[in-house]
């Protein structure tokens, strides 16, 4: 943690999470809470409150730790604000009730970096995430922002300045995984006078939000970083190119952007010097292919966010024809600590290809999901079981998706494959952009490919024959076998499909659309070949393939399942145990779904 | 552009005064055609023909490149919307968390299927690829405003309490 504001040992700092997720749990009204009790205890002057982003830990939110004694207090809502705050001006001893526990009636964890969640994570993006107030740009500056960008400006030449980066081994965090180095080498090397930058925060992936929680908990280390990218390539305009779905990450974003031009700190003349930059926000119109660097490019220019064939890149043309290098949020948040900490302590985090650290958002049936940040060459297992507590309600997890509908499903057998760009791709998955989501035993691994495979497929913009057609087609088998009209031969005919369409699409998204149906070939193909000859599926999600039964003990024949079913399967006489005619049955679900008592169960 | 029948008889009200703001103030800037074509539809709600119209003679482009952009971004809307949006976030957490079952409460409750709106312009019910809020799934949002970790009961719940303010 950084010191807080004032350095007077009298000063309480309460940090109250006020991200989306947070806030959607009622922070703002639980800060507003603390501020008036804190006000009507004349304490002002002795307990301040900030207003955070994200920690990463939503699903405890309101996220709530105060200093010093780094206490944490878990869903901190409006009626016990007022208690937090008697309790800190009064003999100071948390209020153990509210602290959180492990298990029910367990011991209290007080601090909040003693919790499992934080113990492993090494955090460098997400350094400021949760600590300061992202609209207050002098928070910010107190913790180091800017410094970086101060001594590129002044001390380092723009070739210096890639030999640094392109050291520290940093690789685009956006899901390529290219050098960063590399490619503002080829964007500074290329000929022209105008040059832009473009920080990608169009982030897309179902199950991804790590991007989203930079800019709302950090916007300044991401404006940082795209001046610094910048410099290094002789750009005087930059674009943040954000997603309409974050609102919240724009709102923050534009307002860094005035209070920094207003400082000083961007605009005619960058910190004093004769190096401009200019940076505007564009907000995306929901395509998820404008993730793509053409297609991104396509979009801020106005028109349709369609990809095209690659060469020429973008470091050589790109926006409006001219150099342009794109770079992702989270990429661009790692430059100033690597500048500030010099590029070999980053290196000394990761792997041999694999530098520094990557956020994850781990989600799904985990115990403690959320936004995680760990150094690179840890195992899946690690960040499932260690830092996510592995599956609640005492399930088993069945394997972890990694890389959303470009990665694929790793199995729980080989939870000890290394996080690294290689090792992953290896395995069939992917870095990505960092969604990890687990699945456990209730998962059905087809509906999951079938999800991946709707998605890119609705997400395909159509230019390109493979990515249009193909995935249609595929859609179609898999959606066949999930209800039970799986033939013998589809498994081959989709793996001849998805080999073609990596092969021969034009772009990232349909070159990658088939792997999490290549995954669950490779991993799960028991399962797959269950529903196909058996009809079945074990995971009881194919509804299709599922058979409806009343739970008699439940039952207390109210008769709405008789009422709603369309095909009249369901007998039975008022107050009395009904029955379903399986016969009949056309599985529609409307019998389960209705049901007041929970008393029908598909198996 | 040319007298056309079919144009002028769909919105006879169409009050170009907000349009006309928004057009003055941005049609100069590079890249111009989305910015716009957002700001339109934040002040009308939706897209409709006759500023599809005015924006294409504004900036000097076909009207069918407008119409082009205007249907390849998921954002933006060419028919009216419902007084009420419920968006059904479909990101993976949610969707392994159970936001089928909750998209057939919903579409149950509401009686509106997913991607459209109700007769009465009361309700509209779409599905969102992510709202990167998944620590929470699943998700819907309700005019903007997001309900976290639900059930099916819970669900049923908001969207009766939706009801029962739009009736009153």
């Amino acid at each position: 943690m950084t010191a807080p504001k004032t350095t007077s040992t009298e000063v309480a700092t309460i940090r109250i999470c006020t991200g989306s997720g947070c806030a959607m749990n009622g922070s703002i009204a639980a800060a507003d809470r603390l501020e008036s009790a804190i006000a009507a205890a004349n304490a002002t002057d002795r307990v301040q409150v900030v207003r955070t982003g994200c920690h990463g830990l939503c699903e405890l939110g309101p996220i709530t730790v105060i200093e010093p004694g780094n206490v944490f207090y878990p869903k901190l809502t409006e009626a016990k604000a007022a208690q937090v705050v008697d309790a800190l001006l009064g003999d100071g001893q948390p209020v153990s009730e509210f602290l959180y526990r492990e298990n029910r009636g367990g011991d209290p964890v007080v601090r909040y970096q003693d919790l499992p969640f934080n113990h492993i994570q090494q955090r460098i993006v997400l350094r400021n995430c949760g600590v300061i107030d992202p609209e207050d740009l002098d928070y910010a500056i107190e913790s180091g922002a800017y410094e970086a960008l101060r001594t590129v400006v002044t001390t380092l030449s723009p070739d210096q300045l890639i030999e640094t980066v392109a050291a520290s081994g940093l690789r685009g965090r956006g899901g390529a995984g290219f050098s960063t180095g590399q490619k503002w080498r080829f964007a500074h090397d290329a000929p022209g006078d105008e040059k832009y930058v473009i920080c990608n925060a169009d982030e897309g992936d179902p199950g991804a939000f790590m991007d989203r929680s930079i800019a709302e908990g950090d916007p300044h280390s991401v404006l940082e970083g795209l001046a610094i990218a910048a410099y290094a390539v002789g750009a005087s305009r930059g674009f943040i190119y954000c997603r309409a779905e974050y609102p919240l990450a724009v709102k923050r974003l534009r307002k860094a952007i005035a209070d920094a031009q207003e400082r000083g700190l961007i605009g005619d003349q960058v910190m004093g010097s004769d190096f401009a930059l200019h940076i505007e926000v564009r907000e995306g119109a929901g395509a998820f292919v404008c993730g793509e660097e053409t297609a991104l490019i396509a979009s801020v220019e106005g028109r349709r966010g369609m990809p095209r064939s690659r060469p020429p890149f973008p470091a050589t043309s790109g926006l409006w024809g001219k150099p342009t290098v794109i770079n992702n949020v989270e990429t661009l948040a790692n430059l100033s600590w690597i500048i500030r900490n010099g590029a070999e302590a980053y290196a000394e985090f990761g792997t041999g290809t694999s530098k520094g650290t990557k956020v994850f958002a781990l989600t799904g049936k985990v115990r403690h999901g959320g936004l995680v940040e760990v150094p690179m060459g840890l195992t899946v297992g690690t960040l499932v079981y260690d830092v996510g507590g592995g599956c609640p309600d005492g399930t088993t997890c069945k394997a972890v998706q990694i890389g959303g509908p470009s990665g694929g499903c790793l199995p729980a057998e080989l939870f000890d494959t290394q996080i690294e760009y290689e090792a992953l791709a290896a395995a069939g998955a992917v870095v990505g952009s960092g969604g990890m989501v687990v699945v456990d035993e209730h998962t059905c691994m087809v509906d999951l490919a079938r999800y991946f495979l709707a998605f890119t497929q609705d997400e395909s913009c159509g230019k390109c024959v493979p990515c249009r057609i193909g995935t249609k087609r595929m859609l179609e088998i898999v959606t066949g076998i999930c209800e039970g009209r799986g033939q013998a031969d589809d498994i081959e005919t989709l793996e001849r499909l998805a080999l073609d369409i990596r092969r021969s699409s034009l772009c990232g998204l349909g070159q990658t659309a088939p792997n999490p149906v290549l995954t669950t070939l490779r991993y799960f193909r028991e399962e797959l070949e269950e529903h196909i000859t058996l009809k079945k599926c074990r995971a009881g999600q194919c509804k299709e393939l599922a058979c409806f039964e009343v739970i008699a003990e439940k039952c207390r024949g109210c008769g709405i399942c008789k009422k709603v079913c369309p095909v009249d399967a369901i007998s039975g006489e008022a107050k009395e145990v009904h029955h379903i005619d399986t016969e009949k049955c056309v599985k529609c679900g409307q019998c389960e779904l209705r049901c007041p008592f929970e008393a029908i169960t598909h198996v | 552009m040319s007298e056309c029948s079919c144009t002028s008889s769909q919105s006879p009200e169409f009050d170009a005064t907000a349009l006309e703001a928004i057009l003055s103030s941005g049609s100069t800037v590079e890249g111009a055609l989305v910015p716009i074509l957002q700001a339109s539809q934040d002040a009308y709600g939706y897209l409709p023909r006759p500023a599809l119209e005015m924006i294409a003679r504004s900036l000097r482009l076909p009207l069918a490149e407008v119409y082009g952009v205007a249907t390849f971004y998921a954002q933006f809307h060419l028919e009216p919307r419902g007084k009420h949006i419920v968006r059904i976030c479909h990101g993976t957490a949610c969707h392994v968390r159970g936001a089928t079952e909750i998209t057939d409460v919903i579409v149950g409750e509401l009686g509106v299927e997913v991607g459209s709106t109700s007769e009465d312009l009361s309700f509209t019910v779409e599905s969102v690829a992510c709202v990167g809020c998944c620590g929470l799934a699943p998700v819907v949002l309700i005019d903007g405003e997001t309900h976290g970790g639900l059930s099916t009961q819970a669900a049923r719940r908001i969207v009766s309490k939706l009801q029962r303010e739009q009736t009153q």
